[in-house]
């Protein structure tokens, strides 16, 4: 009996860990599958176009909203801790820096995984549960060319124009609040942040972070879609995979990103 | 939905979009007024710099007036030697005193230049002959207790 369950166990996890590791194969065939249909794709821009204008323009109003009040409550809050020591005049550079450096790039890349990764998911799993894939290969349409490498790099372009928009609607709200709600002299509000954000170390690198968070999000989108099971059960457990698969691995990508970028400075 | 009306909206997204990254850089980042090129280089001997940094600011009269461009050590006279990239709209006496201050108990380290008497000007290269190193609060102390011990000693 024992040694049956054990057997059974290890069983289970052997199958647990081909499958896996057989997804991870599938996924990097995938990516460079994609990557080589790109051009392809990317000369019907039309369909980008629709990509970018469902990926990227209806993710707007969440995008501006959400970075409005990040940077209002990051005002209010930096500005307690910081008058403590006396330093408030520096409200704008932490907050500018926390935008740029760091809450711009990931927010803004989760809020795209849950809002625009998870209907790019959804949209390939259902075209391929209703044999709409299928139909395509057999009208000799390459759905790779057609259908994923558009929402592909709709993702990618749309990713970094978001980012931007939320920091820069950050530094706003807390302008709003610092300036005019605290009272903070405007003049030490712009001219220390000025003098404290570096356009190539910060405002380069957050770019960066967000067009790799783009890429992330993307990718994990499309894949999902496309290697779901294709019933309304497997469209909805990859929706699922693709908001915490991108969302992790934004995070994790993060940490990596940010060793790079940031270990040497001041130093 | 109808293409032009696509259109339209990618193109009110990218715009914006365009528009959030060009603010970032020129209004946040401040790209038009940093830009190395526009200052002109002295160069500074200290004795110590303390906790200067590079890309720390340049006052003269509490006025930012550049940057400290880079740190290193001569070698043959053990002095550190401190680049500043000085904005070109102004210009500082040829026997100006740079120094190491420290805005207030804790705040940034920034070098301090104040204008002499004498009628040429610094040009791009030169280097700034007095100069006032950073004090270094450890050193000010143990002189302190050094000179209280030799006192004790001294009155018995």
């Amino acid at each position: 009996m024992p040694a049956s369950t054990i057997a059974d166990g290890l069983r289970r996890v052997g199958a647990g860990t081909r499958r896996a590791v057989t997804r991870l194969g599938f996924a990097s065939r995938f990516t460079f599958a994609v990557l080589g249909h790109s051009v392809e794709g990317l000369r019907r821009i039309r369909l980008t176009l629709r990509e970018i204008y469902f990926a990227g323009a209806l993710s707007l109003v969440i995008i501006l909203v959400s970075g409005l009040f990040v940077g209002m409550v990051l005002a209010l809050q930096g500005y307690d801790i910081l008058q403590r020591y006396g330093a408030s005049e520096s409200l704008g550079v932490m907050v500018a820096l926390s935008l740029l450096r760091e809450l711009g790039p990931v927010v803004a890349g989760l809020l795209f995984a849950s809002r625009a990764g998870s209907a790019i998911t959804a949209e390939i799993g259902l075209m391929k549960a209703t044999d709409q894939l299928s139909a395509m290969e057999m009208m000799a349409v390459d759905p790779l060319a057609r259908v994923v490498a558009p929402r592909f790099w709709g993702g990618v372009i749309s990713m970094p124009l978001l980012a931007a928009l939320f920091s820069t609607l950050g530094v706003f709200g807390a302008y709003l609040v610092g300036v005019k709600l605290i009272g903070l002299d405007p003049g030490a509000f712009w001219g220390n942040m000025q003098a404290g954000v570096d356009f190539r170390e910060d405002v380069v690198n957050g770019i960066i972070k967000s067009f790799v968070f783009g890429l992330i999000v993307s990718l994990v989108a499309v894949f999902e879609g496309y290697d779901a099971a294709p019933t309304a059960e497997g469209v909805s457990s990859a929706t699922t995979r693709t908001v915490v698969g991108s969302s992790l691995s934004i995070l994790a990508a993060d940490f990596v990103l940010t060793v790079f970028m940031f270990r040497g400075v001041g130093v | 939905m109808n293409r032009s009306t696509i259109d339209l909206w990618v193109g009110i997204f990218v715009a914006l979009g365009l528009g959030a990254i060009l603010f970032l850089s020129l209004k946040v980042g401040n790209l038009l007024t940093t830009s190395h090129s526009e200052g002109y280089r002295i160069e500074a001997a200290f004795d110590n710099i303390g906790g200067l940094k590079v890309r720390a600011p340049v006052k003269a009269a509490g006025v930012a007036v550049g940057r400290v461009e880079a740190i290193r050590l001569d070698s043959t006279t053990f002095e550190a030697v401190v680049t500043l990239s000085i904005d070109r709209q102004y210009a500082f006496t040829k026997d100006t005193i740079a120094s190491i201050l420290t805005s207030g108990l804790l705040g940034e380290v920034y070098v301090g230049l104040d204008s002499g008497g004498d009628p040429q000007a610094i040009s791009e290269g030169g280097r700034v002959m007095k100069t006032q190193s950073a004090v270094v609060l450890e050193k000010l102390i143990s002189q302190f207790l050094f000179d209280k011990a030799a006192q004790g000693g001294g009155g018995k």
